[in-house]
Formats: structure tokens, C-alpha cells, sequence
């Protein structure tokens, strides 16, 4: 099983700016479990998944801003999002994930 | 997260020590339960939290924790270091079990045929009082012998392992169930035992068969040997 958070580790050690997201609440049917991870550097490499694909551009786009800011964000995807057309759930199910830098 | 904390988190997972790992949402702040520093509301829905193996957002005295339950690996212990064994071995790697190969017989529990995974050549009697199987560990026997396979059995069924199989027919099932019942087992407790293990699912070849032990195994872990 591959740890998120040892990548996350190695990444940071080897001088890249890191961030990790997390799947912090679901409702519906979310493709991936509460726990699930996405880590992504500031240089685009990235590696997990929080969802089946469908807000992971969102997501690392959100936490590549949170190692810019400094300051983690929890975010809110789902059907009743206004974002819905552009990263929605085809799925029709709500996730939240929290992004934070790993400072 | 910060790279202290992350490394505590490392540490603790290292040495199988059941953590979890606190983030409150609203502004990030994060520790590692159970902690003396931390309130009694949040300790004890840490504690909750590993004993369903649960990651979930809760609200706790007004705030919304996310609470990543970081557990020990599940156990799974096969007895037997036969061709279904070496089968099982490395399908175990990609689902996260902890694996502990039991055979007090040298020329099969050799490191050549199980590169990688704990070994124990004791008898299965005192590897299993070594191991005391948890609610988080399972059980397998594979040998076909009675001598090996019987006190292995016997042990885990006096154990909290949440699952328990055993490879052979229908036949060399019965007769073993009978051996058990005269080491003053009860008919319940025998029900415990998988045998035929596995799912049905017409296996033939040593990785089928391990494939529908995991896959029993698994069901089990999941879905039907959940307690909490």
C-alpha cells in the first residue's frame, strides 16, 4: 500500500514545496474514502487521489495556493457547488477536502 | 501540517503504536491522540475512532475535527510455508497486511522461498502464544497436517482473531472439526473455522486459491466480522 505521507516526506526532503490534501467528509457516493490523500509539489508532480478523477485539477490547483499562501483551506465540492459545471461530481455525490502545506 | 508533526506521526505508525491524527478545520492546528495535552471529549473520540478504524469529520466542543485514525496493520498469519503460501505472499503487500509465515519445518520456511516476510519455525503452539492473535489478526493453516495444523487451530480459536481458516476438503474438514471437538471445543466456537477457506469461487491453481482466501479475508475485515 503506498503511504501518501511518506512520498510526502520524501518530496519535502528532497527540497521540494510541498502540499497534501485530504478527504475530510463525504456524503453520497464519493469514489474515494475519508483519509484519502493527494500530495502535489509547487513543480506539478503529484501523487494519490481524492476523488476518481474529477476535482483533482481543482484540488492541486487549491493546494499549490496553500503553499503560496502559507495557509491551509478546507474546500467544499459537490453537485450544489457553483463550481458544479466546471469540477463537479459526475457522480453526484459531496466531498470536502482539506489542503495544506507541509511547512 | 508541519514536518515535526508529520515525522511524530511516521514514528508512531513505525512502531505500530495506534494513533490519531487531529486536524481542527478551522484554522489547522493539529496533534497526535490520545495525548495528556488534549481534552478529555477529543481523547475519547480518538479512542472511538480506532476502534472502528474510522477517519471522519467530528464536531467536538464546538469545533470540527478531522480525525485520521492511523491503526496498526491487520495480521495475517499462515501456517504453512507451502506453494499457496508463496502464492499469498505477495498479494498481501498491495492490500497492507502484516504477514507471519508459521513452519517449524527448515527446508520450507526458508528466507529463499519467502523473501521479506517474518518467518517463525517454532512449533505452531508456541508461535501463535508468541504471536497472540488481536481482534486485527487473522489466521490461516495451510499444512494438511494435523500436527501442525491442529494446535494452530486450537490457538487461535481460544484468541480474539477475527478470522480463522483452514485449507483441506470437505472430508479432512469434518475429521478435523471431530479432532477439535475432543481438545473440548463447542460446536459455536468451531463455527469460527473457514473450511473450505476461501471464497467459492471455483479456484484451481495456488493463486486462485490464495485469492479467495483474501478475498474471504477481506469480507470478513470489511464487512461481516465488523464487532463495533
Amino acid at each position: 500500500m503506498t503511504d501518501m505521507l511518506a512520498i510526502a516526506a520524501d518530496w519535502k526532503a528532497a527540497g521540494e514545496d510541498v502540499a497534501i490534501a485530504t478527504v475530510v467528509e463525504t456524503w453520497g457516493s464519493s469514489p474515494r474514502p475519508t483519509g484519502s490523500q493527494l500530495v502535489v509539489t509547487k513543480s506539478g508532480r503529484l501523487e494519490g487521489s481524492v476523488s476518481g478523477g474529477c476535482i483533482e485539477g481543482a484540488v492541486a490547483e487549491a493546494a499549490i495556493a496553500s503553499i503560496e499562501s502559507g495557509i491551509p483551506r478546507l474546500l467544499d465540492f459537490g453537485i450544489s457547488n457553483e463550481q458544479a459545471w466546471e469540477v463537479g461530481l459526475a457522480c453526484g455525490g459531496k466531498v470536502k477536502v482539506f489542503v495544506e502545506p507541509l511547512v | 501540517m508541519r514536518s515535526e508533526a508529520l515525522a511524530d506521526l511516521q514514528q508512531a505508525r513505525a512502531a505500530k503504536r495506534p494513533v490519531v491524527f487531529a486536524t481542527r478545520l478551522s484554522d489547522g492546528f493539529q496533534c497526535l491522540l490520545p495525548s495528556s495535552s488534549a481534552s478529555a471529549a477529543l481523547n475519547e473520540s480518538a479512542h472511538r475512532a480506532l476502534s472502528r478504524d474510522e477517519n471522519a469529520t467530528k464536531e467536538i466542543e464546538g469545533e470540527s475535527w478531522f480525525l485520521h485514525a492511523y491503526s496498526p496493520p491487520v495480521r495475517l498469519v499462515i501456517v504453512g510455508a507451502v506453494h499457496i503460501a508463496q502464492s499469498l505472499v505477495p498479494m498481501c503487500a498491495p492490500l497492507g497486511f502484516d504477514l507471519i509465515v508459521v513452519d517449524p519445518r527448515r527446508s520450507f520456511a526458508t528466507e529463499e522461498r519467502f523473501p521479506n516476510v517474518t518467518l517463525m519455525d517454532d512449533w505452531p503452539d508456541d508461535a501463535m502464544e508468541k504471536i497472540a492473535p488481536d481482534a486485527r489478526t487473522g489466521v490461516v493453516t495451510l499444512t494438511h497436517d494435523p500436527k501442525l495444523d491442529d494446535p494452530a487451530l486450537d490457538r487461535a480459536l481460544k484468541s480474539d482473531a477475527f478470522y480463522i481458516g483452514s485449507l483441506g476438503s470437505r472430508k479432512t474438514h469434518a475429521a478435523r472439526l471431530g479432532r477439535l471437538a475432543a481438545l473440548g471445543h463447542s460446536e459455536a466456537t468451531l463455527a469460527r473455522i473457514k473450511g473450505p477457506v476461501g471464497l467459492d469461487i471455483g479456484a484451481v491453481s495456488p493463486p486462485e486459491i490464495a485469492l479467495s482466501i483474501l478475498a474471504e479475508f477481506v469480507a470478513y475485515r470489511r464487512t461481516i466480522g465488523q464487532t463495533t
